[in-house]
């Protein structure tokens, strides 16, 4: 049934939710990144729909667009066999964004990577540094304005 | 009297002979238990995402290559998958057919691979030996269809870059007939011996509740007892057709992954052998309408005359080099669903050929799908493949992001390994499979 969670999402949570589609037959749903968190915990505990899986989470730089970023998470639902995909908008110079660790262990690396290739922070993140990228690495290489031939400088064994 | 004992630390890689791929474990050690484990990836991150932004779609292909290099097929299988789904093109049914036989021979690959390098760190050299051979017959196969060994480059937006060679039907038989006996002489040398029975049972549990809460999928969490498979789930091309079973473990330990794996590859063969059986005629790529058209009738309709439809019609200038002019290339649209490259003999011997070839090659030309985005999933080796495609309507993607299957096994890794003893780690790490290209990206 197509829709039918994010009729049921924007029952419950009428004032977080900015809007919904399906385009392509994949259920979105947009909403205020301070709300992710309830509504993630939602998903994953309501009885009829138990989104078990956070599948995947990353972000997307939209660059000249505002809100800047836009953080997306795919959720899996097994009892279902539905997917949902939710997108929270975040701006300003620092975007920031509530963590899903505690719902999800295995949001712990992916929010790491976001950090790391978005310098996007989690609030509530028991260990938010580098993954992919080495601790000394300067900016965050899939924002749009990191240059894709910037050069790092050398860095020379610790000590 | 009291004992002092004090956690040492022990670095296990980067570079380490029984680690595959490059990746570091810092181990805290008490005695031979292993009491922290933080595990440390990115030695390969080249960077993937950033290149794939940078590139045109059709510029992908080799980049995606290069994630698992194991099965490399599935891979290119799952972005072209994306992007025709964004476009709504649908490919040719024995295009479908090819996908599936080629990515079940990926699977087998991937499997082989990692058995037999679990098998020769516990000391059963000859099981390498017989399972690299019997993926090197597999690989023999791939390569007298690709034309490549590792770096395929098969897939295409629309379709496959070839079609099978005549006598692919009866050499795949003969191939997979002695797969079989390998995975026969395996399962004897293996899965009753003592020594190896004792080096997997009851090590690396992960129970199936946190399987699932760390997002894993594949072969490690059918090991739990999860019966989740993307193939089952939500079929992509012609899945729903084939009639095959998902083996899945109870246990969650490295016995039962390696079972479950032995299982796979016996039902890939059976998927292969379906598909050689069902496998239509026709042609195995979309035509640059996206109706279905067999190449020589697109050759003869371009022979006499008949270039509109094999040409995109909203080109507002002439497809010669004046449309790569910079100031053009808000003009020129290729029709939407062009997207299929000619064949290389018709590029060479017919100008419509040749201009379609040029149009969906030259920058600000090319393919371009609508806005929009897609996440499509597909049952990788190791688990759910999926790429997340994001797409402004230009010739260049937006955003390309690729789930990677042993990401989030990587990152349950030192859960698991916590309390077992530092032997453990070389039969656990194996059977998770990493493979560093699509871990790091």
């Amino acid at each position: 049934m197509p829709g039918s969670t994010l009729t049921r999402l924007q029952e419950s949570f009428p004032e977080a939710i900015l809007g919904t589609h399906s385009r392509l037959g994949e259920d979105t749903a947009i909403l205020k990144p301070e709300a992710l968190r309830r509504v993630a915990r939602f998903l994953k505990e309501d009885p009829r729909l138990r989104f078990d899986f956070l599948m995947d989470l990353t972000a997307v730089d939209h660059w000249k667009r505002k809100p800047r970023f836009e953080l997306v998470c795919h959720l899996y639902s097994r009892s279902n066999n539905a997917r949902l995909r939710l997108k929270a908008p975040l701006g300003g110079a620092s975007p920031e964004a509530p963590s899903l660790t505690s719902l999800w262990p295995a949001a712990d690396w992916y929010e790491r990577e976001v950090f790391d290739m978005f310098g996007i922070r989690f609030r509530g993140h028991p260990d938010l540094r580098r993954i992919l990228m080495y601790r000394e690495f300067q900016g965050h290489p899939l924002r749009k304005d990191y240059p894709i031939d910037k050069r790092q400088p050398l860095v020379g064994p610790k000590d | 009297m009291t004992e002092t004992t004090r956690t040492m630390l022990l670095n296990a890689g980067p570079a380490h002979p029984a680690m595959h791929g490059v990746i570091r474990i810092e181990l805290g050690l008490d005695g031979e238990v292993i009491r922290q484990a933080d595990v440390e990836i990115g030695y390969l991150h080249r960077g993937f995402e950033k290149h794939c932004e940078a590139s045109s779609y059709t510029q992908c292909f080799p980049y995606t290559d290069r994630l698992n290099y194991v099965s490399p097929l599935i891979n290119n299988f799952a972005f072209a998958a994306g992007v025709e789904k964004l476009m709504g093109l649908e490919v040719p049914e024995r295009c479908q057919y090819i996908r599936v036989l080629m990515s079940e021979i990926s699977r087998i690959c991937d499997h082989l691979t990692c058995i037999g390098a679990s098998a020769m760190e516990l000391g059963a050299f000859s099981v390498f030996l017989y399972m690299i051979k019997a993926r090197e017959w597999l690989w023999e196969l791939v390569e007298e269809v690709t034309g490549a060994r590792l770096t395929v480059s098969y897939g295409r937006i629309g379709g496959v870059k070839a079609d099978l060679t005549a006598d692919f039907a009866e050499r795949c038989r003969e191939v997979t007939s002695k797969v079989s006996e390998v995975l026969g002489e395996v399962d004897e040398l293996l899965t009753r011996n003592r020594i190896f029975y004792d080096r997997m049972r009851g090590v690396g549990v992960i129970s199936a509740e946190s399987a699932v809460a760390y997002g894993i999928t594949g072969p490690f969490l059918r090991s739990t007892g999860v019966d989740y498979d993307v193939r089952k789930a939500s079929p992509y091309f012609v899945y729903d057709r084939m009639d095959f079973d998902v083996p899945v473990g109870g246990q969650g330990d490295n016995m039962d992954r390696y079972l479950v794996r032995m299982e796979e590859m016996r039902q890939s063969l059976r998927i292969v052998e379906q598909c050689l059986e069902q496998m239509p005629e026709g042609p195995t790529n979309v035509d640059p309408d996206g109706k279905l058209i067999a190449p020589d009738l697109m050759a003869d309709l371009g022979k006499f005359g008949k270039t509109r439809g094999l040409l995109s019609n909203e080109v507002l200038i002439e497809p010669t080099l004046q449309g790569s002019e910079k100031r053009f290339h808000d003009r020129v649209y290729a029709a939407d669903k062009a997207s299929r490259l000619p064949a290389k003999e018709q590029v060479y011997s017919n100008i419509e050929a040749l201009m379609n070839h040029f149009k969906i090659v030259m920058m600000g030309h090319g393919i371009r799908p609508p806005r929009g985005e897609v996440y499509f999933p597909m049952e990788g080796a190791n688990g759910e493949l999926a790429f997340y495609i994001v797409s402004d309507g230009s010739d260049r993607p937006w955003r390309v992001r690729c789930h990677p299957p042993c990401f989030p096994i990587m990152a349950a890794l030192s859960s698991i390994l916590e309390g077992d003893q530092m032997a453990d780690i070389i039969p656990t790490f194996g059977s998770v499979n990493m493979i560093a290209g699509e871990l790091d990206r």
